[in-house]
């Protein structure tokens, strides 16, 4: 459904645009039809430049695209009519109603004013929305409002759905609604791109998962696969600063442990049974005089992945 | 034909947008009456250069330089909606969908242009009284031209927003913008009080036509066919230009 190849963006940047920014260095994908991709990855790490490439916001400097059979470069107004695209900040204005911003959207798609009502009237009831319909947008929750941006982006039924970090800012309760009506879309048939720095609704939500840092993915795959990857447990240790230094010393010659992450509240040992090594990890710690703080038995994330790619944590960087 | 449709359609929106906001369509009414009014005790001395000798001789010159001002003006700060809706990401929202993107800025400046050209009608109403005379057809052509003057500078003005790297610049640019225009054109002290040297400045570039068509109809005629055309078509394209070439970098 997307297929790219080395798409590339760079900005002008400094103070008189002398030097470039890299913003997005060569990113292949292939996403098939009916999945929800996530891009993950830190802040500034180029996720929402590539979606905004992907969505004919800008110009990419290199690469191709296919998206939905339409060529991004070739045809991006054949792209736009086969898409959707909600951006991080929504976009309804606030003296008006969802309603009438819904049957704007529908119109703006080319549908004439009784099809774009009988549109706006579907989504609403799709979504459950019609509640608080004929209110104006300015009277919205941020989960309300971000419902309605998400029908918006959907009124015209498109193959393909990009969402920009979806649920950033969101209650609890308002982000699992979010995840439902995603994927509620792709039992339909959609295909949904989203971006999040968030793990756990990469994990949750998304059937494969491109992480990314630094304009490039780093590694792609399923959850499961990326997390199997990092084979075992993991072990936290809370260590002060001072003996995190002698205790990494002391465990690192040790013949259980896969490898051994460094942090600044203490150390990340990546092992296969960590119930089993806990009592072990303890006696050798013991016998170089040092007492952790904390000691915390974990299955491994996907920001253990992220780390043991690039070295840093999603959630820190 | 998309492309009117699709300018209908955003000019809707627009009107739609403005009817919701009465606090602008209060001022947009209370400002040019303020204009009238508390600038007529001026009028008769400050244009007697002019050939004023009467209060009604003083606003049949006044009157259409206020006209051309609230056009030239109006239209030149018309970029900051632009700037909201940018910020609101209505804009971006709208880029994504197949409408024509000619219409999504002509759409705006249309609806600005209808608001001007309301504030000058009223501002002629109320002049009525105090001594303005014109013919039907003239005052028509007049509104006209200042139609197309305020859909010039809304562009123009769309075209700064757009271009512009960061918000705070916008109202510095307008300004720098704006002021000369306002001298060289006359609309705000008459020009027949300037030195040789000002004048000879003000005469060169075609822009003192627009203010002074308004004044005589020989010159209207003129100015309609020659000048306004041309100075609509230039700052729209750049306008189109300009568009394409604003992607700030995202935060992600």
């Amino acid at each position: 459904m997307i297929e790219t190849k080395g798409l590339r963006k760079s900005y002008p940047s400094g103070r008189h645009g002398r030097t470039v920014v890299d913003a997005v260095r060569g990113i292949d994908l292939d996403v098939q039809a009916g999945e929800i991709f996530g891009f993950l990855g830190p802040n500034g790490a180029g996720k929402t430049t590539t979606l905004r490439m992907l969505a004919t916001l800008i110009r990419p400097d290199g690469g191709e695209a296919l998206i939905a059979g339409a060529d991004l470069l070739a045809d991006p107004a054949g792209v736009r009519r086969r898409i959707g695209y909600v951006a991080q900040g929504g976009g309804t204005a606030d003296a008006v109603t969802g309603r009438e911003e819904l049957v704007m959207q529908a119109r703006m798609y080319g549908s004439r004013k009784a099809e774009a009502q009988r549109q706006a009237e579907d989504a609403l009831e799709a979504f459950d929305l019609t509640e608080f319909a004929d209110r104006p947008c300015s009277t919205y929750s941020g989960g309300q409002r971000r419902r309605v941006d998400i029908a918006l982006g959907v009124i015209h039924s498109p193959k393909v759905l990009f969402l920009d970090e979806p649920t950033v800012g969101l209650d609890p309760a308002s982000r699992g609604q979010v995840w439902a009506e995603i994927e509620r879309l792709r039992t339909e048939g959609m295909t949904v791109v989203v971006t999040t720095h968030y793990l756990d609704e990469a994990d949750a939500l998304c059937d494969r998962v491109a992480i990314v840092d630094h304009g490039q993915i780093v590694v792609e795959g399923t959850p499961e696969e990326l997390k199997r990857e990092i084979s075992g447990d993991v072990v936290l240790l809370g260590l002060a600063a001072d003996g995190a230094g002698p205790a990494a010393d002391a465990l690192r010659e040790q013949p259980y442990l896969h490898r051994l992450e460094q942090g600044e509240d203490g150390l990340r040992l990546y092992l296969d049974d960590g119930a089993a090594a806990i009592p072990r990890l303890l006696s050798v710690l013991n016998g170089a005089g040092i007492v952790p703080g904390t000691v915390q038995l974990q299955r491994p994330s996907l920001d253990d992945v992220f780390l043991a790619r690039t070295g840093r944590s999603i959630e820190q960087s | 034909m998309k492309l009117a449709r699709d300018t209908w359609l955003v000019f809707q929106r627009q009107v739609l947008l403005m009817w919701r906001t009465p606090i602008w369509i209060v001022i947009g009414i209370t400002q040019p009456v303020f204009y009238l009014l508390l600038f007529a005790p001026l009028l008769k001395k400050v244009l007697a250069p002019m050939g004023a000798t009467s209060y009604a001789e003083a606003y049949q010159i006044y009157v259409p330089g206020l006209l051309a001002v609230l056009c030239i003006f109006g239209g030149l700060y018309t970029g900051f909606s632009l700037l909201g809706e940018l910020k609101a990401g209505i804009i971006e929202r709208s880029r994504v969908t197949p409408v024509s993107r000619l219409a999504l800025l002509l759409g705006r400046a249309l609806r600005e242009t209808l608001g001007l050209l309301v504030q000058a009608v009223i501002i002629t109403l109320v002049a009525l009284p105090f001594g303005l005379r014109v013919d039907l057809p003239s005052l028509l052509l007049a509104y006209v031209l200042l139609g197309l003057l305020a859909l010039m500078t809304s562009a123009i003005s769309y075209g700064i927003a757009l271009a512009l790297p960061n918000d705070a610049a916008m109202a510095p640019v307008v300004n720098t913008i704006a002021q000369p225009i306002g001298l060289l054109s006359g609309v705000l002290l008459p020009l027949a009080l300037a030195p040789v040297w000002l004048q000879t400045v003000a005469e060169s570039p075609r822009r003192r036509s627009q203010p002074a068509a308004a004044r005589s109809r020989a010159e209207r005629m003129k100015a309609a066919s020659r000048v306004t055309p041309c100075s609509i078509r230039g700052p729209l394209s750049a306008l189109i230009d300009s568009r394409s070439r604003r992607s700030p970098p995202p935060a992600g």
